[in-house]
C-alpha cells in the first residue's frame, strides 16, 4: 500500500560523518556486493567492460571542493536512501510495490510488484533511485534488511553493510527515533542536519557537518591577529613558541 | 528530464481523443451535432481509438509492461493510479455514446447523458494525467498551477480541431464549431504563454550548497564525480537541450500549434470547398505543434537531484 503509515514504530536510518568520510568508496562497493546477491539481486550492470559501463548502485559518493572560512576544503559526500518520514516515491507509486514499512520505517520496493514506470525516481529529490535497466524494475537502499534482521549473521554484522565497510567510522546505524539512542544524541552534539529539508520530504537519514579546522593556517592567522609577541626572537623562544602552538590544538 | 517517445505519443493522443469526446458528448447533448449515426460511430470510434493508442503507448516506457494492470490499485495515494481508473471509467459512458448513436442510431435520452457524464470523465481524465507532473516539486517546471490548465485547454483545442474535421467531412463546418475550435485555440495559447512567462521569471531556489547543506561553509563546486559513466539518475534526469535550440522549437511549436490551426480553421469557415482539406491541414498542423510542445515540456525541464552532479540551479 503506498499510503504511508500515520507513525513509525522505530526511524531507523543511517548517520553519515562528513568530518572524517575519506571518499574511499568502501561502503558503495560493499553496498553493491551484498545487494547484488541480497535483496535487490541482481543488481544489474550494463556494459561492465565496454565503452559505456553504468549500473544500478544504491549508494553514490559525490567529492565536493567548499571553499568558504578563508580556505579551500574537500569534503566526501556519500548520498544514498534516506528513508524520508513522508516518502513522495512512495505515494506516487501507482502499484504498491514501494511502500514504507510501519515496524522500522524502510522505504523498500516489492520487486515482485514493480512495473518500472520510473516515477519514484522522478518523485525523490536526492536522485537516490536507480533504475535496473536488466531487470526493468526500479532499485534502492534497503538498509540492509536482510543483514539487521539475520539472525543467521553475527551480532556485529546485523548492521548495513555500508557501515560494516566503513574504514573510518564516518557511517552510523541506528533508531533516530529514540531520542536516547546512540545516532540521536550524535546528531544533537554535532548539529547533524537533513538534506533539503524545504522540500518537506522528512530524510531520516542525517548528515553531521565538518568540524571547523584547526590546521597550521588558521593557527598562523590566529597568531597574526593576537597583541605583540614577547618573544625576544632566540632559537628557544621559537622552539617554545612552536610547542605552544602544537600543544594548543 | 529525458522525454520518453512513449509517453510524449500517449498524453497528446489521448488528451486529443479526450478532448474530442468532450465536444463529442456536449455537442450532442445541445442538438448541435448531425444525428446521422456513421457520423457517431466515427467521431466516438476516432475519440475511442486515439485514447486506447495513447493507453497502450504508455505501457511501452514500462519495465514491466505484463504488470500493467497493478497500477489500477493505488488511486488513494498516486495520480498515475487515479489516471488509470479514471481514463477506465471513461470507457464507459463513452461505450453508451458510441452505441446509441453509432449503431442504434439514438442520440437522446440515456445517450445524451451518456454523453455528458463522458465529457465529464474525459476532463477528468486529463486533469489526473496533468497532475502526475503538477504534483512533484522535484521538478520546478512541473510543478507550476498553471500545468493542469495547460493539458485540459490543450486536450480540448486538439479535440475541437478534430471535430473541424469530422464536421467538414461529413455537413460542413458550421460557424460555431469554428468558433469553439479557435476559442480553445486562443485559450491554449495565452494559457500556455502564462506558463512559460511564469517559468521563465520564477527565481531558480536550489543550488548544490543547499542540496549537500555545505553552503553554510561556502561555496561547493563538484571535485570528483562519484561514478564515471552517466548513471540511471543522470540519463533520466540530467536529458538537457540547448537553450538556443530550445527558443527555436518554441517558436515552431507556437506556429504549428496555435497560429497556423487558426487559420486553416477560418478558411474551412470561409471557403467551404476546401473545408476538409484545410481542416486537415489544421489536424496535422496541430498534432506536430503539440509534439513539440509536450516534447519541451519534458526537455527543459530540470530536476533537483542534478544539483548534486554539479547544476548551478533548480
Amino acid at each position: 500500500m503506498t499510503t504511508l503509515p500515520a507513525t513509525t514504530d522505530k526511524k531507523l536510518g543511517l548517520v553519515i560523518d562528513l568530518d572524517i568520510c575519506v571518499g574511499c568508496h568502501a561502503c558503495a562497493t560493499s553496498c553493491k556486493e551484498w545487494n547484488t546477491g541480497g535483496y535487490s539481486a541482481p543488481l544489474s550492470d550494463q556494459e561492465p567492460y565496454g565503452a559505456d559501463p553504468h549500473g544500478s548502485w544504491l549508494n553514490r559518493i559525490h567529492s565536493y571542493e567548499v571553499e568558504g572560512q578563508g580556505r579551500s576544503q574537500t569534503v566526501h559526500f556519500p548520498r544514498s536512501c534516506l528513508h524520508c518520514e513522508t516518502p513522495a516515491c512512495v505515494t506516487v507509486c501507482p502499484t504498491g510495490a514501494s511502500y514504507k514499512r510501519a515496524e522500522d520505517g524502510i522505504v523498500l520496493v516489492n520487486p515482485d510488484m514493480c512495473i518500472g514506470c520510473k516515477l519514484c525516481s522522478w518523485a525523490c529529490a536526492y536522485g537516490a533511485r536507480e533504475y535496473d535497466y536488466e531487470v526493468g524494475v526500479m532499485r534502492k537502499c534497503t538498509l540492509c534488511v536482510d543483514r539487521i534482521y539475520n539472525p543467521h549473521l553475527k551480532e556485529e554484522d546485523r548492521i548495513p553493510a555500508c557501515v560494516r565497510a566503513c574504514p573510518t567510522g564516518a557511517r552510523h546505524y541506528g533508531d533516530l527515533g529514540d531520542p536516547s539512542s546512540k545516532v540521536s544524541k550524535l546528531v544533537k552534539e554535532r548539529g547533524g542536519y537533513d538534506l533539503l529539508p524545504e522540500m518537506g520530504f522528512k530524510p531520516v537519514n542525517k548528515y553531521l557537518p565538518p568540524r571547523a579546522r584547526r590546521d597550521g593556517v588558521t593557527a598562523n592567522d590566529a597568531k597574526a591577529a593576537s597583541p605583540a609577541s614577547t618573544s625576544s626572537g632566540s632559537r628557544m623562544d621559537k622552539f617554545l613558541g612552536w610547542a605552544d602552538k602544537v600543544l594548543s590544538r | 528530464m529525458h522525454p520518453a517517445y512513449s509517453v510524449i505519443f500517449f498524453t497528446t493522443a489521448s488528451g486529443a481523443g479526450l478532448g474530442l469526446l468532450v465536444w463529442l458528448g456536449l455537442g450532442n447533448a445541445f442538438g448541435l451535432l448531425p444525428k446521422d449515426s456513421w457520423f457517431g460511430l466515427f467521431g466516438v470510434g476516432i475519440a475511442v481509438a486515439l485514447l486506447t493508442a495513447g493507453l497502450l503507448s504508455s505501457t511501452a516506457h514500462l519495465g514491466r509492461p505484463e504488470r500493467a494492470w497493478r497500477a489500477f490499485s493505488q488511486w488513494r495515494s498516486s495520480w498515475l493510479s487515479r489516471e488509470g481508473v479514471a481514463a477506465v471509467l471513461t470507457y464507459i459512458p463513452t461505450a453508451v455514446l458510441g452505441i446509441g448513436w453509432g449503431l442504434l442510431g439514438e442520440t437522446g435520452g440515456i445517450v445524451a447523458i451518456a454523453g455528458v457524464a463522458a465529457a465529464i470523465l474525459a476532463v477528468v481524465t486529463i486533469y489526473t494525467t496533468s497532475m502526475i507532473y503538477a504534483s512533484l516539486p522535484t521538478i520546478r517546471a512541473w510543478h507550476q498551477p498553471t500545468v493542469p490548465l495547460v493539458y485540459i485547454v490543450l486536450g480540448l483545442a486538439s479535440g475541437a480541431v478534430l471535430l473541424t474535421l469530422l464536421l467538414a467531412l461529413f455537413d460542413g463546418v458550421p460557424t460555431w464549431a469554428a468558433a469553439v475550435a479557435i476559442v480553445a485555440i486562443l485559450a491554449a495559447f495565452a494559457i500556455k504563454s502564462a506558463y512559460w512567462s511564469a517559468v521563465a521569471n520564477e527565481r531558480k531556489s536550489y543550488t548544490v550548497g543547499a542540496a549537500t547543506g555545505l553552503g553554510r561553509i561556502g561555496k561547493v563546486r563538484p571535485l570528483d564525480p562519484p561514478h564515471t559513466m552517466a548513471n540511471f539518475v543522470m540519463r533520466e534526469m540530467g536529458f538537457e537541450v540547448a537553450r538556443k535550440h530550445a527558443e527555436k522549437l518554441r517558436g515552431l511549436a507556437k506556429l504549428a500549434l496555435f497560429v497556423l490551426p487558426v487559420l486553416f480553421v477560418i478558411a474551412a469557415l470561409l471557403f467551404p470547398v476546401l473545408a476538409p482539406l484545410a481542416a486537415l491541414l489544421a489536424v496535422i498542423s496541430m498534432a506536430f505543434g503539440l509534439v513539440t510542445e509536450r516534447w519541451l515540456f519534458f526537455a527543459e525541464a530540470e530536476h533537483v537531484s542534478m544539483l548534486f552532479y554539479g547544476k548551478d540551479a533548480a
